[in-house]
């Protein structure tokens, strides 16, 4: 480690795996409950499951990111970290107000907690992705600050890479799309029309400019190849991810209330959006191809790789499969949005926030890289996860057609429920790879605790 | 990328494009803004319709179900609901669960009163009045 207060970065991955293993948990608990539909019921009913699963998604990507940044900050602007007990302070509130929140779902019927909780002074709560009570939505609020407060300070003081500018860039702006949580007309379309400038602006805009910062800082690492070529492909990256992303958010505007041109701005636009995740593909093949040097840390390597090439997959890929209007028109609402969000957000989120933990950790160890027989069994993690990825998301698009087929395409369309028992088939399979998910996952965290001959860092 | 196109030109080209497509999004939503009182139900949005999205939100239904397209896709769409179903049909099932069916998807007891029940339907009624472009294809959802 070359700055001491890059430390911090140590308990936000560990809370990071941590709420993975949450989120997991109550995903196969949702599968579960498609094919046997009262399972824990009344006690986890499904809509508490998936918003503990999206809750624990979010916050434990942003656990990474934050992470991810107090580890790379320093190290990009060669500088200790403004405030390391400001980073500390709000990692355990943080991690205190996401547990509290989560504890309140569970425990509490979720119209109480609005109750209890002031969402009538503000209504922000029950909308997707966005259910978290007003006093959470306003500590995620202070935490960012202060989060951005500390790493822009040490970008100021310190050297002004591309990197660091990109990743502040891209933390600034989740920071204030996020405000767009706190608007919620009373009108449905207006809230809809707005709700998207949060999730599809993060994730299809703000947030790939993280991604893409987390990237090119590992490969810089790995590879060594010069700053200068790598940052420039960051720039073509990140210009493609943006010039694509933004109109595409036209691609949700198609049915719910919006003028019918967005029909054609949204699938023009959002067709192209494959052409970034390629790009990152190939930049990522191309510097581990040029590099000019053997970094003994492979698993880090395999995951910077893997992102490229499951992002283009998931966000990709299944993303094209049904962002064309006419397309979209049978499919919208569908397991093929399904399939598409779990791809999505695997292939490009989750696997680079791994990506991040899997250069850093060993270094704030002590040490350059794992032993061999740690990284063979990380890289083992990242084969049965990645796979397991894959057939989730081939079993939930099989799904996505059949119901589309039986529901929406047909003279005679079978009722929603009708449909789900015909299909159930997929969703049995799709829960029993979600099990070779959680035994991926077992393997990735048992793989921290595996010694062996390691290589001081350097 | 040639040896010519340096990384100060590829910045330049993320900043130039990046505020163009911004000021693009912006003019569109402006114009969409302007066209959407033609089309999204405004003059039918009730105090009734505004007390039923609360009730939506505040139990969390689109945690199982979508509505127009968007929310879970563990429950039937409810976007056009009030025309599958009629308002009736929509309180005798929201005030008869949960089935208790052996390994049926289960849907909680909220507890509406009458007035409540109302509200709800108001809701769905007013959203499967809005202009979404013929989505969805048929009434099932």
């Amino acid at each position: 480690m070359q700055y001491q207060s890059q430390a911090v970065a140590k308990p936000y991955f560990i809370a990071a795996i941590g709420l993975f293993v949450g989120q997991i948990l109550f995903g196969l608990i949702m599968g579960l409950q498609y094919v046997v539909g009262d399972f824990l019921f009344p006690e986890i009913p499904f809509n508490v499951a998936r918003m503990v699963h999206t809750n624990l998604l979010i916050v434990w990507l942003l656990f990474g990111f934050m992470g991810a940044a107090y580890y790379m900050i320093p190290e990009e602007a060669e500088t200790e970290l403004h405030s390391p007990k400001l980073a500390i302070a709000m990692f355990w509130i943080f991690l205190v107000a996401g547990a509290l929140t989560i504890v309140g779902y569970l425990t509490v019927p979720y119209a109480t907690l609005a109750e209890l909780t002031g969402n009538d002074l503000l209504e922000t709560m029950g909308r997707e992705f966005l259910e978290q009570p007003l006093i959470t939505k306003v500590g995620i609020v202070v935490v960012a600050l202060a989060f951005l407060f500390n790493i822009s300070m040490t970008v100021l003081k310190g050297r002004k890479t591309s990197i660091a500018l990109v990743l502040l860039l891209g933390l600034w702006g989740l920071a204030v799309f996020f405000l767009f949580s706190f608007y919620n007309p009373s009108n449905p379309v207006l809230d809809k029309y707005f709700w998207w400038w949060v999730v599809h602006l993060w994730v299809e805009g703000v947030w790939e400019l993280i991604l893409g910062a987390l990237l090119a800082f590992v490969l810089i690492k790995v590879t060594g190849v010069d700053r200068e070529v790598i940052e420039k492909w960051l720039y073509v990256i990140i210009t493609l991810t943006l010039i694509t992303g933004i109109i595409g958010t036209g691609h949700h505007y198609f049915w719910i209330g919006t003028p019918e041109y967005w029909q054609w701005w949204g699938s023009i636009f959002s067709a192209l959006e494959p052409i970034p995740f390629f790009a990152m593909t190939v930049f990522a093949f191309n510097m581990v191809n040029r590099r000019r040097r053997e970094h003994p840390n492979k698993a880090a390597t395999l995951w910077a790789l893997g992102t490229g090439v499951m992002a283009f997959l998931g966000a990709g890929v299944w993303g094209f499969l049904h962002t064309l209007a006419p397309v979209n028109y049978y499919t919208h609402g569908s397991q093929i949005t399904a399939a598409h969000g779990h791809m999505a957000f695997y292939g490009a989120y989750v696997m680079v926030v791994l990506c991040i933990i899997s250069y850093a950790m060993p270094v704030l160890r002590g040490r350059a890289a794992n032993s061999n027989k740690a990284q063979v069994m990380e890289m083992w993690s990242f084969w049965l996860m990645t796979i397991a990825m894959v057939f989730i998301t081939l079993f939930l698009t099989a799904a996505g057609i059949l119901q589309v087929w039986l529901q929406r395409f047909s003279d005679t369309p079978m009722s929603f429920m009708a449909t789900q028992d015909q299909i159930s088939l997929f969703y049995w399979m799709r829960e029993w790879t979600g099990v070779v998910f959680l035994i991926g996952l077992v393997v990735y965290i048992a793989s921290f605790f595996v010694k062996g001959e390691t290589r001081a860092a350097a | 990328m040639s040896g010519t196109f340096t990384k100060s030109m590829a910045r330049n080209v993320f900043y130039g494009g990046t505020v163009f497509f911004i000021l693009l999004f912006l003019a569109l939503t402006f114009d969409s803004m302007a066209t959407l009182p033609k089309r999204d139900n405004r003059q039918n949005l009730t105090e009734e319709v505004v007390a039923g999205k609360k009730l939506w939100e505040v139990n969390n239904c689109i945690g199982c179900h979508t509505l127009l397209g968007e929310g879970a896709y563990f429950a039937p769409e409810l976007g056009n609901v009030y025309v599958r179903r009629g308002p009736e049909f929509i309180k005798a099932w929201i005030k008869s669960q949960p089935t208790g069916a052996p390994g049926r998807r289960q849907m909680p007891q909220f507890n509406f009163s009458d007035e409540e029940l109302d509200q709800m339907v108001a809701f769905l009624k007013y959203m499967s009045e809005i202009n979404t472009n013929d989505w969805p294809p048929n009434v099932e959802g």
